[in-house]
């Protein structure tokens, strides 16, 4: 199943990650672009026409570790590799969030859904200048889907328990066999970088395909399909690239993209520091903000702009152990986990959480209160029929009797929950140390509960012990987590739905399903997989939607938005709420005057 | 010169700023904890005499605030709803001095509320939560010096009075603790620690960590005294006449660290003051919602809170006056160690 590209860590962080891969290319023997001739199927892009030329520059949280799409495991790496230098068969585009053809010009799904035949453009070619077709595409699938390699893409090709098939129908087509439906379709197909064969064959017979295409790599050893290809690493500095003069797209007054002559990434890794860069007009374009510097930029805003592109695809919650006891739990938590697995004491948490406050307090209201999981940032599977309860102590402490808790009154005067065997209720909220959003949420949620009469702990924990006393040992009351989709459709979320999945947070990798509910839940989720179209699919997740707000297993928070800003002289930009936020459409982007040009 | 006894000024000084910090409950006009959801991050209020049409109040008043439509943090005043300022007001419950139940703050609004100092992220009442911070810190620093003073003192007494090998041991450890990277050792203790320390425990954790770091440097000093107090004359002479190893400590060789131990005592307060601070600025201290004056200032390690709220940065002022005081005290401890041995040294030649 294509569940594993959800088993990268940089999902976890706010800042997440796509997957995706890309080729880079030296510069072509006789450094002028060639003309488009008519043998070339370009694509045409709609939108503003551009200027040629102009450097861009963008800050990058760390250095990627890596320009090889095959190894490629951190999000700086595949943020560049994604974001500048790869190119796809079927792209999805993170504006409309549909997917659209890129290297492949058309594509035709079998009736039973298991058979993809992709038609490739023609007369392509890689930045390197040498030409691109079927064979480089065989050569990647057979790359990527070989074991030895290790390539962070083969979870992604085991679809049904099989790895994919590829077959050469002529030079210019090509089919793909899938053992199982699938029901995300051609999605499958984004993010998954084409490699040129001519220069990647030698390495992957001598076994040393992983050690190619170091950051330290030279320019004239790249070669990829992306709007841009390498040409300088400055260690610790800089990567700079520049215009791929053979990029297969072209605006509608027949322009070759992209407009750019360069696009430097400077490493900075703190996002203070990023701010500063920004404001001072060292780098033209700036993502992933917090409300709290949007609104810092927002206040001066001198020769820049900033932008809110709503809500993205980030939800935060809360969740309880719903482990079940086991020998090694202290009998403390087991005796507290009597309390999370009762459904009613969830949802009278649920109740007593002012969303609105945390939307206000946490993202200074640039953000959105959440019921589910889906969020308003995803266009199409968000299932309007779930309730939005405001926030209400009163049907908290109801939900709360119900469940056979009482409340005494504390020496202090303060009334406080008891439980049916009249011990106090009180637990502690995870946190992780690094993420000041959610350790605000948690505060937020502490003082909620302080008014229900439960005292809670908030526990702000170095993320890896936070995620390891979650998924492995198990040792924990409460966490406040988020998680980011690397796509809208909810096939990228299976890992996290499905009781056996590692992401299961509230109870990971579980043999059998622990509850009625998450075992209807496993069902749902494997229909929509093999279900034929949107339709039936919807109606699936929003089955699943409801289940989740009925039993609360997370209890959803809140989502904030996408936050950018670039200088005005800076045309096209239209940030996504998808990754990659503001390089989405670097193909696109361009000075409106020479000023981008001008600096030193 | 400053003469004999200017010490006792600083010490009533000291007095002072301590009772307002241990009567925080009074002085505060709020709980530290509660949250005033419609009012982060406000600026502290004017308090007035005189409103918008010119009109002189008898009693100080302010206007109530409202937050500005659609914005996040931009108040405005509201000039049409003047709240007078009231004195000896009942408000949140709290405990004097952590034992008199008490009800009575020295100044309030009960009509609206009152943000001296301004608010924190939470609309949290920035001027109660700097002196009940207050508490926390400074006790701290007051237990944790205890702590180090105490082991210093027997450790360094018993390293210079025995000598010897037990001399070489004792100071090669103290050495060793002198040389550990602490704050490295704290961040990996924490991560050993059980998930909920409530905030008391973590309280008395952060007084023996601080506690038992510091005792090295003290101890070399109160050993240095110890070994020349022991070759004394009438040490040895009441050596000589059978006086055991507890009757020489008590009675002549401790009396004569006396001087160094208040000195170091001035010092080291606003020290551990100053560690407590930086642990919780880490992270490592108290956790919310208590506050404490590190947990206070760590909010300024975001550059958005650092360029535009200026009264998040009051905490730092808060312990200016403590730390002026504690060092005030020493210099005027030490000097009067001096001129008392002068004095003593004169006096001797006289007889």
């Amino acid at each position: 199943m294509s569940m594993a590209r959800l088993s990268t860590f940089g999902r976890w962080l706010s800042c997440s990650l796509l997957l995706a891969g890309a080729g880079i290319a030296s510069p072509p023997a006789d450094g002028f672009p060639p003309q488009a001739s008519s043998s070339e199927e370009l694509l045409t892009l709609p939108g503003e026409i551009g200027k040629p030329g102009g450097r861009l520059i963008v800050s990058l949280r760390a250095e990627p570790k890596t320009l090889n799409p095959l190894t490629a495991a951190d999000a700086p790496s595949q943020e560049v590799i994604l974001g500048a230098m790869q190119a796809d068969l079927v792209h999805i585009n993170r504006a409309t969030q549909l997917t659209e053809p890129a290297l492949a010009k058309s594509w035709r799904v079998s009736p039973d859904g298991l058979q993809y035949t992709l038609t490739l453009r023609k007369g392509l070619r890689f930045s390197d200048g040498q030409p691109f077709d079927a064979n480089d595409l065989l050569f990647t699938f057979r790359v990527y889907l070989d074991e030895n390699v290790h390539a962070t893409q083969r979870d992604q090709l085991i679809v049904g328990g099989k790895p994919i098939t590829v077959r050469k129908l002529d030079e210019q087509t090509v089919v793909f066999q899938l053992a199982k439906t699938y029901g995300a379709g051609e999605r499958l197909f984004d993010g998954l970088a084409i490699l040129p064969r001519h220069l990647l064959e030698k390495p992957y017979s001598e076994g040393k395909l992983a050690q190619t295409w170091t950051l330290a790599t030279p320019a004239n050893q790249w070669a990829g399909l992306g709007p841009f290809r390498l040409k300088e690493y400055v260690p610790g500095q800089k990567l700079v690239l520049e215009r791929n003069p053979y990029y297969w797209k072209k605006d509608t007054k027949g322009n070759r993209l992209p407009y750019l002559d360069e696009v430097v990434f400077l490493f900075v890794s703190n996002a203070d520091a990023q701010v500063l860069r920004f404001q001072s007009g060292e780098t033209d374009l700036i993502s992933r903000l917090g409300a709290e510097n949007f609104s810092v930029l927002s206040r001066q805003q001198k020769g820049y702009s900033m932008s809110d592109a709503g809500p993205g695809l980030e939800y935060n919650f809360l969740f309880f152990n719903l482990n079940e006891p086991g020998e090694k739990t202290s009998p403390d938590l087991a005796r507290k986990m009597k309390w999370f697995h009762e459904t009613k004491f969830r949802q009278a948490i649920s109740q007593a959480i002012d969303r609105e406050a945390i939307v206000r307090l946490v993202y200074q209201g640039r953000g959105a209160a959440l019921w589910g999981p889906v969020t308003p940032g995803n266009h199409r599977w968000g299932d309007a029929s779930i309730p939005h309860p405001p926030r209400s102590l009163e049907k908290a402490r109801a939900l709360l009797k119900e469940a056979g808790f009482t409340w005494t009154t504390a020496p202090d005067g303060r009334p406080t929950l008891v439980d049916s065997d009249s011990k106090p209720v009180e637990f502690s909220i995870l946190t992780s140390s690094t993420n000041a959003d959610r350790t605000k949420m948690a505060t937020l949620i502490q003082d909620d509960l302080k008014q229900l009469g439960i005292p809670a702990q908030v526990v702000p924990t170095e993320f890896r012990s936070l995620l390891d006393r979650v998924t492995q040992t198990r040792e924990y009351e409460a966490c406040v987590l988020g998680l980011v989709s690397f796509d809208a459709d909810p096939t990228a979320e299976t890992n996290v739905w499905l009781s056996s999945g590692g992401r299961h947070l509230w109870n990971p990798s579980q043999a059998h399903p622990a509850t009625a509910w998450e075992a209807e839940i496993d069902k749902l989720m494997e229909q929509q997989l093999v279900a034929p179209s949107f339709e039936p699919r919807k109606k699936l997740f929003d089955r699943v939607q409801e289940i989740l707000a009925e039993n609360q297993p997370m209890i959803f928070l809140a989502s904030p938005d996408i936050l950018a800003g670039a200088k005005n002289s800076i045309g096209n930009f239209h940030p996504a709420v998808l990754e990659p936020y503001v390089l989405w459409n670097v193909e696109q982007l361009y000075f409106k005057d020479a000023s981008g040009n001008a600096r030193p | 010169m400053m003469h004999r006894g200017g010490w006792k000024r600083w010490l009533i000084a000291l007095a002072v700023l301590h009772g307002i910090i241990g009567c925080a409950g009074f002085f505060a006009p709020y709980d530290p904890a509660e949250q005033d959801r419609e009012r982060p991050y406000l600026p502290p209020m004017k308090i007035r005499m005189v409103d918008t049409a010119g009109h002189f109040h008898f009693r100080p008043f302010f206007y109530g605030v409202h937050l500005g439509d659609g914005t996040f943090d931009q108040f405005e005043e509201s000039t049409d709803q003047v709240v007078p300022l009231q004195f000896l007001v009942s408000g949140a419950r709290y405990r004097l001095l952590g034992l008199m139940p008490c009800q009575k703050h020295l100044f309030g609004a009960p009509a609206s509320r009152i943000y001296l100092l301004g608010s924190d992220a939470y609309g949290r009442d920035q001027l109660s939560r700097i002196l009940y911070g207050g508490q926390i810190s400074l006790l701290s620093g007051l237990l944790g010096a205890g702590l180090t003073l105490f082991f210093g003192l027997l450790i360094g007494a018993a390293a210079g009075f025995f000598g010897g090998w037990k001399d070489g041991l004792l100071m090669r450890v103290a050495e060793l603790f002198m040389a550990l990277p602490w704050l490295y050792l704290l961040l990996a203790l924490r991560a050993f620690l059980p998930l909920s320390v409530s905030p008391l425990r973590a309280f008395f954790l952060i007084i023996v960590v601080i506690g038992a770091v510091g005792w090295a440097r003290p101890a070399r000093l109160v050993r240095g005294v110890v070994l020349s107090a022991k070759e004394r004359d009438y040490v040895r002479a009441a050596r000589g006449f059978g006086a055991k190893n507890g009757y020489l400590l008590r009675r002549h060789i401790l009396p004569e660290t006396s001087s160094v131990i208040l000195t170091q005592a001035a010092i080291l307060v606003p020290q551990f003051v100053l560690a407590e601070m930086t642990l919780s600025f880490l992270g490592l201290g108290v956790p919310e919602p208590v506050p404490t004056w590190g947990s206070l200032l760590a909010s300024l390690q975001q550059y958005s809170v650092l360029v535009s709220y200026w009264w998040m940065y009051l905490p730092a002022l808060a312990i200016v006056p403590f730390f002026l005081g504690y060092l005030g005290l020493a210099s005027a401890l030490q000097q009067d160690a001096s001129t008392g041995k002068i004095e003593k040294a004169a006096s001797g030649v006289r007889q």
